[in-house]
């Protein structure tokens, strides 16, 4: 087994993928910005290394300087988390080079499904639905039209080489698209370093339903069961839960087959998701993206299996079995996530500032997955995501009546939160019906 | 979508100045517009960047803008002055 562990990552996340090291006896190496010094991640580390000012691009993204850690404190082995450097594949391929352990998969499978053109047209070739949309990156307005014109209006404009809803818009006619097209060319250039168009046909009142898969070190690929990540605002994901509500078992049963094909076109490891839009009135889905690296909702998939993804992440990358029957894997009641953001609970606006109080939920069935503590100065360097309030039931009616009680019980002073709109989420009829869709977030704030 | 921020209007005696305040704790990523320029309500005058979200600041009156008071980099505090419309 590995003997230590440096996480390139921050926040939560980091914290977390620790708790698992720190119980199979693996070394934790924690790095940190500038910014960062006084978080929990930091001080729970066994070890800590400064890499730079606060702006990402100058401590959480560069590869040299967190290489530079690795070696320094002799870790054998480097977790990335989800964002910053983890689904980059010249990253891994250093880290590898440096003689240390990947935690994550095959550098090749990230650059497969880094560009979602590549990503879509592997997949149909593999037998994975993909919905209408060009083969090709758009770089010009004038092929966007003509493209969206041959796809069929409404059309999702979007950055080839993107991810976390940047640059990202519907366009409902040629007017909205050239104006879509200009803002996701910009962004896509600024973010990701590439101006490549996508378009897709756009599904109207659909759901975001994503597979978590697990590839084991023999080759063989898993499917882990799905979560439902329609709750979403600006395009990014605000609460999550599994088992879907808007999927039927004979639906589930094609998209997690799907799922594994996925996974097996590009030889995946590790922990990766498969993300789909569901069509519920037709029980129909096709293939979105996928999502090389552990993802940010992935508590709610170890609440139902009691499968520690963290733990089989490392498993894999040792070379080890993984820690389950890979044909036994049973799923037990619901499990909800509710993403806190540092963020008003009306407009969404960031809202930085000092914790002075943070009192968290306890109780049964109820996890917290946080980045902070009381004290601590959240800074708008990073994303706004304080904690992720997971909960557990017998039922989703148990799941919701627990995620009631643990949103009433989670008190945080200082930064304004959004827990005030969970509280709305959890009691608006359209949820709590199970019937929502994407949509869902800009009716409850209209 | 833009997301106008507070615009405290200072209108003394004469001439009117309207001062343009943060909202909220960021980075200033872009300066769009440039001291003198004639400004219209709804022009942006600088692009704010906050936990990973891109925050146009607009103008919420027309006028010259006598004073922009932050360059790119700068991180800002809430209630800072960013900018005077006369």
């Amino acid at each position: 087994m590995l003997e230590s562990v440096l996480v390139a990552n921050r926040g939560e996340i980091a914290r977390r993928i620790m708790v698992t090291a720190r119980r199979m006896g693996i070394r934790t190496v924690a790095v940190y910005s500038e910014a960062d010094a006084d978080l929990p991640f930091v001080r729970e580390a066994d070890e800590a290394v400064p890499i730079g000012p606060p702006p990402p691009a100058r401590s959480y993204l560069d590869a040299s300087a967190v290489l530079a850690a690795a070696q320094r404190t002799g870790a054998s082995a480097v977790h990335p988390g989800y964002g910053f450097l983890s689904e980059n594949p010249r990253f891994a391929r250093s880290v590898m080079a440096a003689g240390l352990t990947w935690i994550g998969p095959p550098p090749g499978a990230i650059e497969q499904m880094g560009d979602k053109i590549n990503a879509r047209n592997l997949m149909a070739a593999a037998g994975v639905p993909v919905a209408a949309g060009t083969t090709e990156p758009v770089t010009d307005p004038e092929d966007a039209v003509a493209q969206a014109a041959r796809i069929g209006y409404p059309v999702m404009v979007k950055a080839a080489a993107g991810g976390g809803g940047i640059g990202m818009s519907a366009a409902a006619g040629e007017a909205a698209l050239r104006q879509a097209f200009e803002t996701a060319r910009t962004r896509a250039e600024r973010f990701f370093g590439s101006p490549a168009i996508l378009l897709e046909r756009y599904i109207e009142r659909a759901r975001h339903v994503e597979v978590q898969i697990m590839g084991c070190a023999d080759g063989r690929v898993v499917a882990l069961g799905e979560r439902d990540c329609s709750v979403q605002r600006r395009h990014q994901k605000v609460a999550e839960e599994t088992p879907s509500p808007g999927v039927t078992p004979a639906l589930r049963e094609r998209m997690l087959a799907a799922a594994v094909r996925a996974g097996e076109a590009v030889g995946y490891r590790g922990a990766g998701t498969v993300e789909c839009l569901v069509d519920p009135a037709a029980q129909d889905f096709v293939f979105l993206e996928m999502n090389t690296r552990l993802q940010v909702e992935h508590p709610v998939t170890e609440l139902v299996t009691g499968i520690d993804l963290v733990e089989q992440q490392f498993l894999v990358a040792a070379g080890e079995a993984v820690g389950f029957d890979p044909l036994g894997v049973k799923h037990e009641g619901h499990a909800l996530e509710l993403r806190v953001y540092a963020e008003d609970p009306d407009r969404f606006l960031p809202r930085p500032g000092v914790i002075t109080e943070w009192e968290e939920p306890a109780g049964p069935g109820v996890r917290v997955d946080a980045g902070y503590a009381a004290g601590n100065q959240v800074t708008p360097f990073y994303d706004p995501l304080l904690a992720k309030l997971c909960v557990h039931g017998a039922d989703r009616g148990e799941a919701l009546a627990r995620a009631r009680d643990a949103v009433a019980a989670f008190k945080i002073a200082g930064p304004r939160t959004n827990l005030p709109f969970h509280a709305d989420l959890l009691a608006s009829a359209e949820f709590v019906s199970g019937g929502y869709d994407t949509s869902l977030v800009s009716r409850l704030r209209p | 979508m833009p997301f106008g921020l507070l615009t405290d209007g200072h209108e003394g005696e004469e001439p009117w100045v309207t001062e343009v305040r943060a909202e909220m704790v960021a980075n200033v990523w872009k300066v769009v517009a440039a001291e003198g320029n004639q400004v219209s309500d709804g022009d942006t005058l600088v692009i704010l960047e906050s936990m990973k979200m891109e925050i146009p600041v607009l103008a919420e009156v027309s006028g010259t803008l006598s004073k922009m008071h932050v360059a790119e980099g700068d991180v800002i505090q809430e209630g800072d002055l960013i900018a005077v419309i006369e």
